[in-house]
This record gives C-alpha cells, structure tokens and sequence, in this order.
C-alpha cells in the first residue's frame, strides 16, 4: 500500500500517491451519486423516505475512505484507532440516551400552540 | 504498526538529538508518537464537542421532521455539494502535502499546503454567499427569523456596483483588509530582502484570493442552479434584474401602488401581503421571472418554529466555519515552517498532525451535507 523504502524510520509511512488519488476520486464519486439520489430519487423503485438512510451510508462509506486513507488509520497504532473509535461510540450513548428521554415538554408546547392558535392575536 | 513496543528504540539510545526532538523525548519515533497519540485525543474531545450539536440535530429531527421538510427548501443543495468537493479536493491535497513533508521534499510541502489553504478560503467565501443571501432574505435563527423571500436592495456603494447583497460587502471587509495587509507585507519582505518571509506573506495573500474566488464561484453557481428550475430559492444573481428595477423604481412605485393593480402592490410589499399570499405568490412566479419561484411555501403556512432549524444550521455550520478559520491558522504554521524547509523523514509531526485535524473537519462536513442540504 505504502512505497516504504529502506531508508526511511519506521514511523514514517508515505501513502503512494495512486491510493489518493483513487480515494479522493472515489469520494467526489460517492458525493455526485448522493446528490443524484437525493435530486432524483432513490434507484429501483425504492421508496423516496429511503433517499436519507442511502445519504447517511453514502456519508459513512466517505468517512471510512477519509479516516482509514487520507488520516493513515489504516496504518496507525492500534490504541489511536480505540481513542476514535471510542468517542464514536461516546457520540451514540449521548444521542441514544436523550432520545429516550424526549418530549417531557410536548404538552406544555401543545397547550401553548392551542393558546395561540384560539388566542386573538395569532402569532408572527 | 501494531502498538509500538517502547524498547524496541533503545537499542540505539543516543542523546545526539535532531535540531527539533525535544530533550524529554528518547528519539523523533518516541516524540512522534506522542504528539500523535496527543492529536488523536484532542480530535476525540472535538468529535464529543461536534456530539453536542448532532444530538440537538437528531432530537429535534426525530421528534418533528415536518419542521425540517419546510426548511430545507432554502438550502441550496448544489452550493453545498459545491463546497462538499473543495473540502474533500483540500484534504487530497492535505494527504500530498503530508507525504512530501514525510520524503523531505519541503518545496512540495508548501505547495500542497498553499493550495489547501486556498480551497478552505473558496469554502469560507462560498458560505459567505450562502450566509448572506439567508440574510438578505430573513433567514436567521429562530428569536429573529422573519423570512421576507426578497433581497433587499443593496444600500453601499461597493453593493450596488457589484449587484450583491450588503451582508456580503461587510463580510468581505476583513478579508479585503488582510489581502492589502498581506500583499503589503510581501513587499515590504522583498524590499529589505527577507526572502521567506515575503513568500510567506505571498502565500497567504494568495490564500485570501482563494475567498474572493470562492465568493464569485458561489454566485455564478448560485446563478446556474436557479437556471436549472431545480433550486427553489431565488439567488442573488437571478434577483438582479427585478431587484436593481425594484431598487431604482422603489419609490414611485411604492405611491404608484395604491392605485394600481394587485400584482405591484405584491411586488412592493411581498411579506406584508398576508391575505392572499398563495395568489401572490403564483402571480409572482408568471410575473417576477425566474427571481422567486413557485415552489416558495406560503409564509402562513410554514410553522412557527422553522426558525429553531435554522438556529441548528447557523450552530452547526458556523462552528464547522470557525474550524475552518482554524485551521487556516494552523496551516499557515506549516506553510512557514515548509518555506523554511524543516521537515525530514523523521521530523514531519506536526504536518502530520496539522493534516489529521484538517480531515476530522472534512469528515465533519462530509456528515454535515446531507444531514443539512440532502433532507427530503
């Protein structure tokens, strides 16, 4: 993968210039197809609620070629790649966690749309 | 490399350091490392600050989508995909500049750099296209959303020389005073023969002419997207011609109006036209050209809280933005430090690290876009 010649240290790892070429290419790819799915549609009939999930694992596949390619992870120590992934997995509880935990103002919302709703002056 | 066994590098434990291996470090692989292992966990703590964002994004989307169904409409997805394509074309060029400074070859090392500090300024001058068109348009967080669908028309001189919106003339202030700053400084570098430093200030004029590239790539593309019907919000350029007619003609028009027809009062008075907006804005579209677009929703019609996407926007964005003033910052670091030809095969750390922190920003953007831009 990398041209690693003899008189280089050990830590020093130059990618070859082809692999960033393929990645940058690959990602302005995968860029042009999720806005195509996205202005057109989902491919083969899918349903159109499933353009957003085809963009978010388009997104993914780009951060894989980012971080593994361009950010050398492909290559790096294993305890770095545990610290990034580690705050990926941080990033997830935080969100999972507050989404069980939504909506405890929702009806003091709605009462107050009620309010503006039937109230005289209606809002903005 | 599997994790690094410490010993391996006493073999050979010699205290000849390098110009640049700190005392306290063993040799440059036991420096490096360090500083690696340094940066990695600083990305970390930039990924939980990013979290915080992307948890009031996911709360608010998955508890009412049909706020963001109404928003997104006045995003334009082609500006952003346009900026999606800098970025990643930036960090190739990162991914290079970093390679020539691991071969030694500083010249190169520069060179990369240069041109991703450039492509980060388009970026910044494309959003600045982006910001103030919302602006102009009343677009703004949730407190001050008060959505117009009008430009207003521009009121400085340089605004209405150049057709664009006021918002953008004052935020190309900064950028138009650190251009002269650096171009003045590049001369004064040469004039008393400090080589490096006027290439120096060279590069980072070049840089800020990046922006200014930016700003009138975004126009122009602003301009071909409406062209293409698929964009649904009027751009700056499109609403020239009613706009510049609009502003000439405003007055008289504006006396004219009570006794005309309904379409004029329209056109004066977009935002005001509460009563029959939908037949405003059909009107609009047969009259008004291609400046407003018929797929605009009816301003009664969108909900109250629009604006709260629009506050997540302006967080989420804006604080990607800062990162990319950042780390402009930090690649002018490298870039001087290039020009002085101080990287080597066993010094190319903070290249390294300069780099990793620019892809985290990339990949926060490569998120960013279609969580944004691509709701449908």
């Amino acid at each position: 993968m990398s041209d690693h010649s003899e008189n280089l240290p050990a830590f020093c790892h130059p990618a070859s210039p082809k692999l960033l070429y393929a990645v940058f290419f690959a990602l302005i790819f995968l860029t042009l197809l999720t806005v195509a799915v996205s202005a057109l549609g989902p491919p083969m009939g899918m349903p159109r609620a499933f353009a957003f999930p085809i963009a978010m694992i388009f997104a993914t596949m780009k951060a894989f070629l980012v971080c593994a390619f361009f950010m050398h992870m492909w290559w790096d120590k294993g305890f770095n790649i545990l610290a990034f992934l580690s705050s990926l997995l941080f990033v997830s509880l935080f969100i999972g966690m507050t989404l069980m935990d939504t909506s405890h103002y929702q009806d003091t919302i709605e009462a107050f749309d009620v309010q503006q709703l039937t109230g005289v002056e209606i809002a903005e | 490399m599997a994790v690094a066994d410490t010993h391996e590098i006493h073999d050979d434990h010699h205290h000849d350091h390098g110009e640049f291996i700190a005392h306290h470090f063993d040799g440059p692989e036991q420096q490096f490392d360090s500083g690696k292992l340094g940066i990695w966990l600083f990305l970390v703590t930039e990924i939980l600050f990013f979290g915080g964002l992307f948890v009031a994004y996911t709360l608010y989307r998955s508890n009412h989508p049909e706020i963001f169904e109404q928003a997104h409409v006045f995003l334009n997805k082609y500006l952003g995909g346009l900026n999606t394509i800098v970025l990643l074309f930036s960090s190739l060029t990162m991914a290079l500049g970093v390679r020539a400074a691991q071969l030694g070859k500083n010249k190169n090392c520069a060179v990369y750099v240069l041109i991703t500090m450039v492509c980060a300024a388009v970026f910044l001058g494309v959003k600045a296209v982006e910001y103030s068109h919302k602006w102009d348009m009343g677009i703004l967080v949730r407190s001050a959303f008060n959505l117009t669908y009008t430009h207003p028309a521009p009121v400085t001189s340089v605004g209405k020389w150049l057709h664009v919106s006021d918002y953008l003339v004052y935020i190309s202030v900064i950028p138009t005073l650190l251009l002269v700053g650096f171009l003045v400084a590049s001369l004064m570098g040469k004039l008393m023969e400090k080589n490096v430093f006027s290439k120096f200030m060279l590069g980072l004029s070049i840089m800020v002419g990046g922006y200014f590239l930016g700003v009138g790539v975004g126009l122009i593309f602003m301009d071909v997207a409406e062209g293409g019907a698929n964009e649904s919000h009027a751009s700056i350029q499109t609403a020239d011609q009613p706009l510049m007619l609009h502003a000439m003609t405003q007055e008289t028009r504006e006396d004219a109006s009570h006794d005309e027809n309904h379409d004029k009062t329209a056109e004066s008075h977009p935002a005001a036209d509460h009563v029959d907006g939908q037949a405003h804005h059909e009107e609009h579209a047969h009259a008004g050209g291609e400046a407003f677009s018929a797929h605009h929703p009816d301003p009664e019609k969108l909900s109250r809280n629009v604006g709260i996407f629009f506050s997540i926007y302006y967080c989420m964005t804006g604080l990607h933005a800062i990162h990319i003033i950042g780390g402009i910052v930090v690649l002018s670091w490298i870039l001087w430090r290039s020009l002085l030809g101080q990287w080597r095969s066993d010094y190319f750390g903070p290249v390294d690290y300069v780099g990793l922190y620019w892809h985290l920003v990339d990949l926060i953007w490569i998120y960013l876009f279609p969580l944004l831009y691509l709701i449908d």
